[in-house]
């Protein structure tokens, strides 16, 4: 076979790009910024977390003083969202919650994460008898019935944040793992991975390189949506009353503890109850939008 | 209307039609106006992002709804405008006066529904007055005469039961079932094998020999026109630039895009050292708007009016046309003075 | 070749169930405390006798052995905190209750969950298809028992539109119905939307109008079955989450159903009914899925399993 020469060629003959360049992250953040409801979403989350974070250290309360000849009072100027029947601040308390609620939430999800995407990846990247083999396993573990373990779980382990982490992500890594795989494969398929593999690429370089960030907006947007159902699992299992313990709160207990007072006192189950809709609903939106944002078969 | 005559099944009038993206309005077709005779072939060949199809579809206003839009024209079939009619008139003439088959069958027949069943579909809505043994008898009557063989258990079959070859002649059948004055194929054969693409050819021409149909016929292939149609017409960017018969446009094609079009078929008799051809340029961007003609950024003959203004269409038999300020008897003196300002010492 | 499909699945799903026994078993025997815990202080004489006649002297192993044996007799063995009744008459007289408003609720979320997305991918882009895709979002983010209490608190509290508990008319049964629907509606109007779209945009439709079919036939003829047929595979994960769903409706709202029989167990730490009705809900659930599995693969020609190959011209 003859050597390979350079022809030279004048440049009007090379096609010419007609648009301006867009790096696949600018395409995505543009995207995701042209969609109104994703963005809002964005800025009400924004909003929250930074409420979390500032709010507990500037409140005159603490969210364990209890003011007995003024429980259960609705909320005025003194009290902002109303008190609960030890007397406490529930403002104060809703933000603490808030710091529970979406670190649980948030880890619970980023724990998913790693172990979902360890675990698809390397089912679709080593593919054949492994990843049969794999999926069987965790196809059995997802056809179990997810929260009834979660309860059984929480009932024989010591109440707490750990206990609560482990039961929510027992098994919730198998959807990011199934979603990770698919892109995998996905992927794999693709010509530019056949060309970089001729050209002598490793395995390593092609996973590190080519197969995973191209999967990572994938990633992103499962991470954002496992955190609403992370944060609900949680407020269910307050519910349940297997949640996290007094006096610290996280929105669940909050809204289990203001059930019973629903008729008389309905500012105790409503704003904790309204805190995890807003938050859930905001993640729904930026997760979708995100979910379009990175939809290559959008990209124009 | 130009060539309003008792033959004259189909004619377009300044076509024009445009899609919204998420960000930009592309405009497909710019301007495009034909006639079609009962009776004959026409070709019309671009490359891909001509507009050939999107033209296609606008005939029938069979364009997607949101994001399509037939900005202006006319288009009388049998004297009457269609792009005036209301939807439901629309569809008494789809499939009935005017069928059309598509590029891809396996895509463009219901993965879940029996062929028999997509066949007599069209027929039963035009023809509601027949029984269900008469629909299935000209169903099978059909199959047969696209050729394909048993079709009485054919008839019972998914699409993906059968080869890609069949399913376009299943198509052709579902076009057929209610006899149209008008068959548009829109690049028929591009997803078929050579062989095959033979043999649905041949069936089409069989066909319109046999009903008097007029066809027209979409592609970007050079080779299939040549033995198939009557009259051809080149576009480039949404715009018609030539049209002939088949046997003016390939023995001395006048548009310099055809001309270029024409050379750079790769020929199984050029010396296997000679460098393939290709024209120099790309394809303008058509969410801009376009002054004057729309391949002058590629022509070696473009002189500065051809950036201003767009060329009218000049004859040069009666039956051939090209849009090419070459053929502007008035614009003769001055090439001739940029001629000689451009001939090298 | 379906006989062994059919074979397959049929082990997977014994498997899987032997599992969530096993599972079960051995999580309630690592419960710290004591099963048979009265409020009073019961004499050791008669604590012994409780013990033996529960079989809870046993090693653990005779114990398992005992447990799987009572399990393929279907005995879930008795309640330890309701004195006489055994976890199957609990199991008899609740589950009607809840499977009747299970069914009320999964037919609430497949009618108003198929309208909702038909209507909003017809529409598209347009006002209709984002109110109710917002609509939507708001049904997967609002927990259902805030749902349940928030409705509760409208019509029932304040207005007195709509009875506040208890399961004695039809009436009773809207609102909990309504809470448990709101999730699963919201999925399948965004599945269906998603569907219906991408099916829209299929070239098989553009045949179809070019054959002379109106919208509305196009739609009725070749959109809703390929919409509607990987509908059908969310039927599995529909009833999963209508189940647990049930627990805290069923107790916001006084329903005397299995879901709050399930979440009393659960608070008095009744071992066995714990036991009893996980395996129970677990079985029932899998059987689901094969079930759904197996009639997808038979509507779907695409995946016909015994079908022949392509046939070759």
């Amino acid at each position: 076979m003859s050597e390979i020469e350079l022809l030279d060629h004048p440049s009007q003959e090379i096609e010419e790009i007609n648009e301006e360049e867009l790096s696949y992250w600018k395409d995505a953040w543009l995207r995701l910024y042209a969609n109104r409801p994703a963005l809002s979403g964005l800025i009400i989350l924004t909003f929250l977390a930074l409420c979390a974070m500032i709010i507990p250290w500037l409140s005159g309360y603490t969210y364990y003083e209890t003011h007995l000849e003024l429980k259960n009072s609705p909320p005025s100027s003194t009290f902002w969202f109303g008190t609960d029947e030890l007397g406490r601040d529930l403002f104060t308390r809703i933000w603490w919650g808030a710091r529970i609620s979406l670190f649980v939430g948030v880890t619970a999800a980023l724990i998913d994460m790693v172990i979902g995407v360890f675990y698809g990846a390397s089912a679709g990247f080593i593919g054949g008898k492994v990843d049969d083999v794999m999926m069987r396993f965790s196809d059995v573990l997802h056809s179990l019935p997810y929260l009834l373990i979660v309860i059984l779980l929480m009932m024989i382990m010591r109440p707490g944040v750990a206990t609560i982490l482990i039961a929510l992500t027992i098994t919730g890594w198998i959807n990011m793992a199934r979603i990770v795989r698919g892109q995998i494969l996905q992927i794999k398929q693709n010509d530019y991975v056949a060309a970089a593999w001729m050209l002598g690429a490793s395995r390593w370089r092609i996973l590190l390189r080519h197969l995973i960030p191209n999967a990572i907006g994938s990633i992103i947007t499962t991470m954002t949506l496992t955190i609403p159902a992370a944060i609900f699992a949680e407020a269910f299992l307050s519910f349940l009353g297997l949640g996290i313990q007094a006096p610290i709160a996280s929105w669940g207990t909050m809204a289990s503890d203001g059930l019973p007072a629903l008729r008389y006192y309905p500012w105790r189950l409503f704003f904790p109850a309204g805190f995890i809709s807003i938050t859930m609903f905001a993640l729904n939106l930026l997760g979708d939008g995100l979910r379009d944002a990175f939809d290559p078969r959008l990209r124009i | 209307m130009k060539h309003a005559s008792k033959n004259t099944l189909l004619e377009v009038e300044n076509l024009h039609t445009s899609f919204s993206t998420l960000s930009k309005r592309v405009a497909a077709v710019r301007g495009v106006s034909f006639h079609l005779k009962k009776g004959e072939t026409l070709g019309i060949v671009g490359e891909s992002g001509s507009g050939k199809s999107a033209m296609a579809k606008s005939l029938t206003r069979l364009l997607p709804p949101v994001s399509a839009r037939i900005d202006q024209g006319k288009v009388y079939y049998k004297g009457e405008d269609l792009l005036l009619k209301k939807e439901k008139e629309l569809c008494k003439i789809r499939g009935k006066e005017i069928g059309m088959i598509f590029q891809d069958p396996m895509a463009s027949l219901n993965p879940t529904m029996r062929i028999g069943e997509q066949i007599i579909e069209g027929y039963a809505l035009h023809y509601g007055a027949t029984s269900k043994n008469e629909r299935k008898q000209r169903a099978l009557d059909l199959l047969k005469q696209v050729g394909i063989s048993e079709p009485a258990s054919r008839f019972k079959q998914y699409p993906h039961e059968l080869s890609g070859g069949m399913r376009q002649r299943v198509m052709i059948a579902i076009a057929m079932i209610s006899s149209p004055s008008i068959l548009i194929a829109d690049e028929p054969t591009t997803s078929l094998d050579v062989t095959i693409q033979t043999q649905i050819l041949e069936l089409l021409k069989e066909i319109q020999q046999k009903e008097g149909m007029s066809i027209i016929l979409i592609t970007h292939d050079f080779s299939i026109v040549a033995g198939f149609c009557d009259r051809i017409i080149v576009m480039y960017a949404g715009e018609i630039v030539e049209s002939a018969t088949v046997e003016e446009l390939f023995s001395s094609p006048k548009h310099p895009y055809t001309k270029r079009l024409l050379q750079s078929i790769p020929r199984l008799d050029a010396p296997f050292s000679q460098k393939l051809y290709s024209i120099e340029g790309s394809a303008p961007d058509l969410s801009k708007e376009i002054k004057g003609c729309p391949f002058a950024k590629r022509c070696p003959y473009a002189i500065d009016s051809c950036y201003d203004q767009r060329p009218k269409s000049y004859s040069i038999s009666k039956s051939h046309y090209a849009a090419c300020s070459l053929f502007d008897p008035h614009l003769k003196k001055e090439r001739e003075k940029e001629k000689e300002c451009l001939t090298p010492f | 070749m379906i006989k062994r499909y059919l074979v397959r699945k049929f082990f997977l799903l014994t498997f899987s169930l032997f599992l969530v026994a096993t599972l079960t078993f051995f999580l309630m025997k690592a419960a710290p405390g004591d099963p048979l815990i009265q409020e009073q202080a019961v004499p050791a004489e008669i604590m012994k006798s409780m013990y033996a006649h529960f079989g809870l002297d046993q090693p653990w192993y005779v114990q398992y052995v005992k447990y799987l044996k009572e399990l393929i007799t279907w005995n879930l063995g008795p309640s330890f905190k309701y004195e006489g009744r055994t976890v199957n008459e609990i199991i008899r007289e609740g589950f009607p209750v809840s499977f009747t408003l299970g069914l009320e609720a999964i037919f609430l979320s497949l009618c108003m969950g198929i309208l909702f997305g038909t209507i909003a991918a017809l529409k598209r882009s347009l006002w209709q298809d984002h109110v109710a895709m917002i609509i939507a979002v708001i049904g997967i983010s609002v927990p259902n028992f805030i749902m349940a209490t928030f409705l509760q608190y409208l019509f029932s509290m304040k207005f007195a539109i709509l009875p506040v508990a208890r399961w004695t008319s039809v009436a009773h049964s809207i609102l909990p119905a309504l809470s448990l629907s709101a999730l699963p509606t919201a999925f399948i109007a965004r599945l269906t939307r998603a569907n219906m779209v991408e099916v829209l945009q299929q070239d098989y439709i553009q045949t179809a109008r070019s054959k002379g079919l109106s919208t509305s036939q196009v739609v009725f003829k070749h959109v809703i079955k390929n919409t509607l047929l990987p509908v059908i595979t969310y039927i599995a994960p529909l009833s999963s989450a209508i189940l647990t769903g049930s627990f805290i409706v069923e107790k916001i709202f006084g329903i005397p159903g299995l879901g709050g029989w399930f979440v009393t167990s659960v608070t008095n730490r009744d071992y066995t009914v714990i036991m009893g009705v996980t395996i129970f809900y677990s079985t029932l659930l899998m059987i689901t899925v094969l079930l759904i599995d197996f009639i997808y693969t038979l509507i779907d020609p695409r995946i016909q399993i015994t079908k022949a190959k392509v046939i070759k011209e």
